[in-house]
Formats: structure tokens, C-alpha cells, sequence
């Protein structure tokens, strides 16, 4: 029982991490069309950035928020100089764009901060687990992760819902065109966004660097996974990041906690064995193709 | 003009052209490759970039400082090293290959981090009669049926490790042992070894995906297995994940973590730090080794680098003194292919493992020792030197190989 508990807390814990990169790179995509592949090495930049600040302070509160400011700049930059060529232009030259972004900044990292791994650590009051239950233990710092996960995606919800910004990013994602005709300053909360976007990738590469390698190359691995949530999830949609999220984090989770298990009962010792590994890596693979074959819109889409 | 003089020379003296024909000859016969080269051409294809990066650094620098302290000679021979960055890749390595021996020449090669950048790039060599000298990869194939007389896996046959941590782990009283490491073929080899040392069977064995990022659900399971020990092969930034992973779930207060030693120098200490503490590992050198030669090499890369030598930029160091050897035992006569062989076999250098001798199937026979993490006099956290878990080992694939 405690086993399942513990693997729905990963699940959820695993999810609300992708949720912080997935809402950038769904906010950009759905509202500007821009398929920003940079967005791995925004969360790879907030995440050296924070190892350095850390290293450099002796502290961990003070180097998160940095990181976050630092990188909320850096992006701010890349989509006055780039990414504001790319609107209006067809997927494939903003997916070669930014993917030269991602080997440029790979380079720069590797030549600014060396080629080896930098030790990011948790906070030493959350460096251990904590007993939620007789039986129970659970890394706190995954706990504070969830926390900031869902305060984080509470802040976006009203962001988006309640607040004029909102309004004005749920009709430039809904139909961009007739958002610039009614008078909407397209350019400057293109900006906004990106920044946005940005720095909430930062976020999630200084919360998950200690628990993940700060390393070249980090951005592209969660990357991938950001994409599926959004496919499956729909493009532009923050529910659709958030709701996603946490299907692709807790169907992950499962598959590797239990298929192996599972696949043993039902096949042969020796099939099983190779199987059920295999089969874990692909879940949400198979999931997001089933998604894509029912509803190719996935499952909250923010266009009509 | 000279066949003039050769003329009017073979009038004079009946027998003088005979005679020098058959001195030319006879000479030629006996030492067909008599000069020297005068210049030591070295390939250096290793990892600047992808996901060996780190460790290809570590290679680099080991094996320019020993160049430094040669004076850039080798064997006394002035040396030109030709270095690339194979970042990984097996295509992009057999195309630095091709380049090294169409334009540039080399007489050596060496550099790659990965078997399998070793097993691409072999043939092409071997089949040029270029000496493929390992600083790292230590494929089973070329340990056993497919060894080959251009390949000398001078740093260390990769089950190894693995054994000697199963030998260890043997020998201790655990009663449950789990092993985790990736799915794909070095990690399936890592676990194959790991039980072939151990000699009992083990309580699971998690395949992880390669480059997963969290292991969650993994630790989550191990947690309520509580095996007393866990051996991991987690190389690169996925044994940084898992460690630290680990211990911040709390798991390592009831469960010993092994490792190879792969997943526990110093280039992954650097990135995890005090969670490290108290991790059994097994190597086949470590950095306190009291030997002149480790530590003449230990003190000069703390002073050049400004840090402690993994076993990467050790095996580099070790790679280039043997070639400095063989090249002043065939005194630079670098194409009489056989004697050169011969030379690199004898490995007359001196290691920084201590004495070394090379198998008959050109792999090392040599100790792995068990190295536990503490924090040294000086603060550092950092790998110590216990006990020798293998003396003398030989790989398990010798027998399969030929070669003489």
C-alpha cells in the first residue's frame, strides 16, 4: 500500500516537472506558433546559473531566484534578436533556428562552464526524507517540487483566466489574427510571453538540478518529453500542459514501477525480462501516439 | 652517367657487379626497414563534446601532460599528435580514421572513451597496420575471439570491474543483493559480469532506460525490496542522477551502494559531492597509489589542472609512456611492424598501476582494487584505496583468442 502511495506522489511529483517546462513551450507554440526547440537550453541555462549562484553563495534560496531573473533576460534577448524573425515563417525554419540556438548554447555553456557535470545540491534542510506516514518515507525535496509545481500552475491558471494579460494571451492563442485587428500589442506580449516562458523553464532546471545532472546537453532529454506532453495534451492550452503533464508523469511512473511486475506474472520468466523494461521506456510513447490516432488535437486544445 | 661508370666498373673487375648485387641484396633482405622515422605520428580521436565529454577531457589532459613532460618526443623522437573530437559517434570516429591514415599518416591511434567507437574504428586500422593502443574501451569481443594483434586494450578489459565488484560483494555477508544498470549492451554486460563475480544469484534486476532522467519508480520499488546491498553501472549524468537520487530518498542509510568505479570517480564526485560518502567501488588504480611513477603523474596534473586525475586521464598518461617504450626499444624503426608489436608487448614502461604485463590476447593482467568515497585530510571528498579485491586477474575471454 505504502509502495502505491509512493509511486502516485513520483507520478505526481514527475508530472508537475514536466507541467513547469511543458507551459512555456505550449505558451509559445499556441500563441506565437513558434515551435521553440531553444526551450531545452533555457531550462539548461537557468540550471548552470543556479549551480553557479549556489557555489558562489553558499545558498540555495537566493541562487533559484537569480537563475530565474538571469535567464528571464536571456530569453527576452534570444526573441528580440531570433525568435521574432521566425513569426509568420513555416515550422520547419523555426525548427532549424532554434535547433542551431540549442548547439550554440550547448557550445557556450561547454566553453563558459567546462565540460564535466556541476554539482547543484538540494538545501540541507531538505537534503533527506520526511515520514508522511508510519512506513512512509518521502524525499522533502520532491515535496517542495510538487508545492512549487502546483502553486506555480495555480499562478498560471489565474494568470491566464483572470487577469487582462490573460485575456489578451487566450485570444492571440485562440486567433492571432483578429487579436492584432482588434488593437492588441501583438509585439510586446509576444515578449512577455517568451520571457514567461522562459523563466519558468528556469525554474525547473534550478528545482530539478539538484536532483537531475547540470550537464551539457540536459535541455534536449526534457525536451523530448515536454513535446509529448504537449501533443498530448494540446498546443496552447495551459490546462492541456498541466492535465498532460500528469498523465504522461504518472503513466511513466506506473510503467516502470509495475509493468515489469505485471509482464512476469502473465509471460515467460525470459520474454518478460526483456519486455517489460523496454515496454516501460516506450509507455508514453504508445500513449501519445493513441492520443495523436483519437484526438489529434489532443485533450484540451485551445483552438477550436 | 652511372651506367657509364657501372659499365667501365664491371669491365675492370669481373666479379664487382655480382659481388655488390649480392651485398645490396643481402642487406636489403636482412633489414628491410632499417631507418628510423623522424617523426612519431599519434591519432588522438577522443570525446571533447556528447555524452562522454567529460571523461574525453580527462583523456586529453592525462595524455598531453605526459607529452609535456617528454619534451613532445617520444621514444625521443620528436612527436606530432593529430587530436579530434569524435564526440561519441562511431560514423564521425571511422571518419577521423580515414583522414589519419590517407593524409595524416599516424603510426598510432588512440583516444576513443566508448567500445563502441573501439570496434568501429579497429578494422580500418588493423587492416592499415596501425597500432590501436586503448586509453579506455576494453571490449569483451576483442578480449576474446575476435582479438587482433593492432589492438592492445592497455587500460583494462570492461567486465573486469564489474567482477571485482561481485567478488567483493561475494565475499561479504549481504544476504540480498539487487543490480540496476541501463538497457543496452554495456549495461547488460556490467550486470553478466556483476553476477559472474558474485557467484549468487541476485534478489532483482532493474533495466532502466538509457538517459532516463528519474528513478523514481525505481528507488521507490527498491525501497520496499530493502536489499542490504545495490550495485549500480550508471554511466555519465545518469549515475550523477541516481545517486543523488538515492540518498535523498533516505535508501542509503540501510542499503549499501556499490559500483563500479566507471560511476564513481572523480569526475562524478565533483558533480554529487557528500552524498558519495561511503560508496564501495572498484578500480583498477586510484590516485593514492604510493608508486614513484602515480605518484610523479598525481602531483604534476594537480599542478598543471588544479585537480585530483581520474582513472580516464590516468590510462591516457599510461598510454602514452607506453608508446614512448616501445618506440625507444625498436630505437624509431616504426615499420618493422612485427618488432614494434613486440615492444608494445613487452610494456617496459612504468605504469602508474605499478608493475604491468600484458595477456597473451594483449589485455592487461592486472589488480583491481576495492576504493571506498571519504573526505581526505585536506576536505576533498574523494575516492581511498582499501584493499586489492583481484590480484593478477585476467579477463574472463582470454581463452577465446589466437593470437600468440
Amino acid at each position: 500500500m505504502t509502495l502505491l502511495v509512493e509511486q502516485l506522489l513520483n507520478g505526481l511529483q514527475f508530472g508537475l516537472m514536466l507541467f513547469l517546462i511543458a507551459a512555456g513551450l505550449t505558451l509559445v507554440f499556441g500563441i506565437m506558433d513558434v515551435l521553440n526547440l531553444a526551450h531545452g537550453s533555457l531550462y539548461m541555462i537557468g540550471a548552470y546559473i543556479a549551480a553557479s549562484v549556489a557555489a558562489a553563495t553558499g545558498s540555495f534560496w537566493i541562487a533559484v531566484p537569480v537563475a530565474v531573473i538571469a535567464t528571464g533576460v536571456v530569453g527576452l534577448l534570444l526573441e528580440v534578436t531570433l525568435i521574432r524573425r521566425l513569426y509568420g515563417r513555416d515550422h520547419l525554419a523555426q525548427v532549424l533556428a532554434t535547433f542551431a540556438v540549442i548547439l550554440i548554447a550547448d557550445d557556450a555553456v561547454r566553453m563558459i562552464w567546462g565540460p564535466s557535470p556541476l554539482m547543484l545540491s538540494a538545501p540541507a534542510a531538505l537534503a533527506g526524507p520526511v515520514t508522511l506516514a508510519p512506513g512512509l518515507e518521502y524525499p522533502s525535496y520532491r515535496l517542495l517540487i510538487i508545492a512549487v509545481g502546483l502553486v506555480l500552475a495555480l499562478g498560471l491558471y489565474l494568470l491566464v483566466a483572470k487577469t487582462r494579460t490573460g485575456m489578451l494571451v487566450r485570444a492571440g492563442s485562440s486567433n492571432r489574427a483578429m487579436a492584432a485587428a482588434m488593437g492588441v500589442r501583438v509585439d510586446r506580449l509576444f515578449a512577455v510571453i517568451f520571457a514567461l516562458g522562459a523563466m519558468l523553464a528556469a525554474v525547473a532546471g534550478a528545482l530539478l538540478g539538484p536532483l537531475l545532472a547540470v550537464e551539457v546537453g540536459m535541455g534536449q532529454s526534457i525536451l523530448i518529453l515536454a513535446l509529448v506532453v504537449i501533443v498530448i495534451g494540446g498546443i496552447g492550452s495551459i490546462r492541456g500542459a498541466f492535465v498532460g503533464a500528469l498523465v504522461v508523469g504518472i503513466v511513466d511512473t506506473a510503467g516502470r514501477a509495475f509493468l515489469p511486475e505485471l509482464l512476469q506474472r502473465v509471460l515467460a520468466n525470459e520474454a518478460a525480462a526483456q519486455l517489460g523494461p523496454a515496454l516501460a521506456a516506450i509507455a508514453i510513447y504508445l500513449l501519445m501516439a493513441a492520443v495523436l490516432v483519437f484526438r489529434p488535437q489532443g485533450l484540451f486544445p485551445a483552438r477550436a | 652517367m652511372p651506367n657509364e661508370a657501372f659499365k667501365a666498373a664491371a669491365a675492370r673487375r669481373p666479379f664487382a657487379l655480382p659481388l655488390t648485387l649480392a651485398a645490396v641484396l643481402a642487406t636489403a633482405a636482412a633489414a628491410p626497414f632499417a631507418k628510423p622515422v623522424e617523426q612519431v605520428r599519434v591519432g588522438f580521436s577522443t570525446s571533447i563534446s556528447g555524452p562522454f565529454a567529460a571523461l574525453g577531457t580527462e583523456a586529453r589532459d592525462g595524455f598531453n601532460l605526459a607529452l609535456k613532460q617528454l619534451g613532445n618526443k617520444l621514444g625521443g623522437i620528436p612527436v606530432e599528435v593529430f587530436a579530434t573530437d569524435e564526440a561519441g559517434n562511431p560514423d564521425t570516429a571511422r571518419q577521423h580514421v580515414d583522414r589519419y591514415l590517407k593524409r595524416d599518416r599516424i603510426h598510432f591511434y588512440t583516444g576513443p572513451i566508448g567500445s563502441n567507437v573501439a570496434l568501429a574504428v579497429l578494422p580500418t586500422l588493423a587492416a592499415a597496420q596501425v597500432f590501436y593502443l586503448s586509453n579506455n574501451a576494453g571490449p569483451s569481443q576483442l578480449a576474446g575471439s575476435q582479438c587482433n594483434a593492432f589492438f592492445f586494450g592497455t587500460a583494462y578489459q570492461n567486465d573486469a570491474y564489474h567482477e571485482a565488484v561481485g567478488r567483493f560483494a561475494g565475499g561479504r555477508d549481504y544476504k540480498k543483493v539487487a543490480v540496476l544498470a541501463p538497457n543496452y549492451p554495456a549495461g547488460i554486460d556490467s550486470i553478466n559480469g556483476f553476477k559472474r563475480g558474485f557467484g549468487k544469484p541476485v534478489s532483482s534486476e532493474t533495466l532502466t532506460k538509457l538517459g532516463q532522467l528519474d528513478y523514481a519508480a525505481e528507488i521507490a520499488k527498491l525501497r520496499a525490496e530493502a536489499p542490504d546491498a545495490l550495485y549500480i553501472f550508471l554511466p555519465g549524468g545518469m549515475g550523477i542522477n541516481f545517486i543523488k537520487q538515492f540518498v535523498g530518498a533516505g535508501l542509503s542509510k540501510n542499503t549499501q551502494l556499490l559500483s563500479s568505479g566507471f560511476s564513481a570517480d572523480e569526475d562524478v564526485i565533483r558533480a554529487v559531492g557528500d552524498p558519495m560518502l561511503g560508496l564501495f567501488n572498484t578500480a583498477h588504480w586510484n590516485h593514492d597509489f604510493d608508486n614513484p611513477a602515480s605518484q610523479g603523474f598525481v602531483q604534476a596534473f594537480q599542478k598543471e589542472y588544479g585537480r585530483l586525475p581520474s582513472i580516464y586521464a590516468a590510462q591516457a598518461y599510461d598510454t602514452a609512456m607506453m608508446i614512448d617504450a616501445a618506440v625507444r626499444d625498436v630505437k624509431g624503426e616504426l615499420d618493422d611492424k612485427a618488432a614494434l608489436r613486440a615492444a608494445l608487448k613487452k610494456a617496459s614502461f612504468k605504469s602508474v598501476r605499478g608493475p604491468f604485463r600484458f595477456g597473451h590476447n594483449q589485455y592487461p593482467v592486472q589488480n583491481y582494487y576495492l576504493r571506498t568515497i571519504v573526505k581526505d585530510p585536506q576536505g576533498r571528498v574523494t575516492n581511498r584505496t582499501l584493499s586489492v579485491v583481484m590480484k593478477d586477474h585476467q579477463d574472463s575471454f582470454a581463452a577465446q583468442c589466437k593470437l600468440q
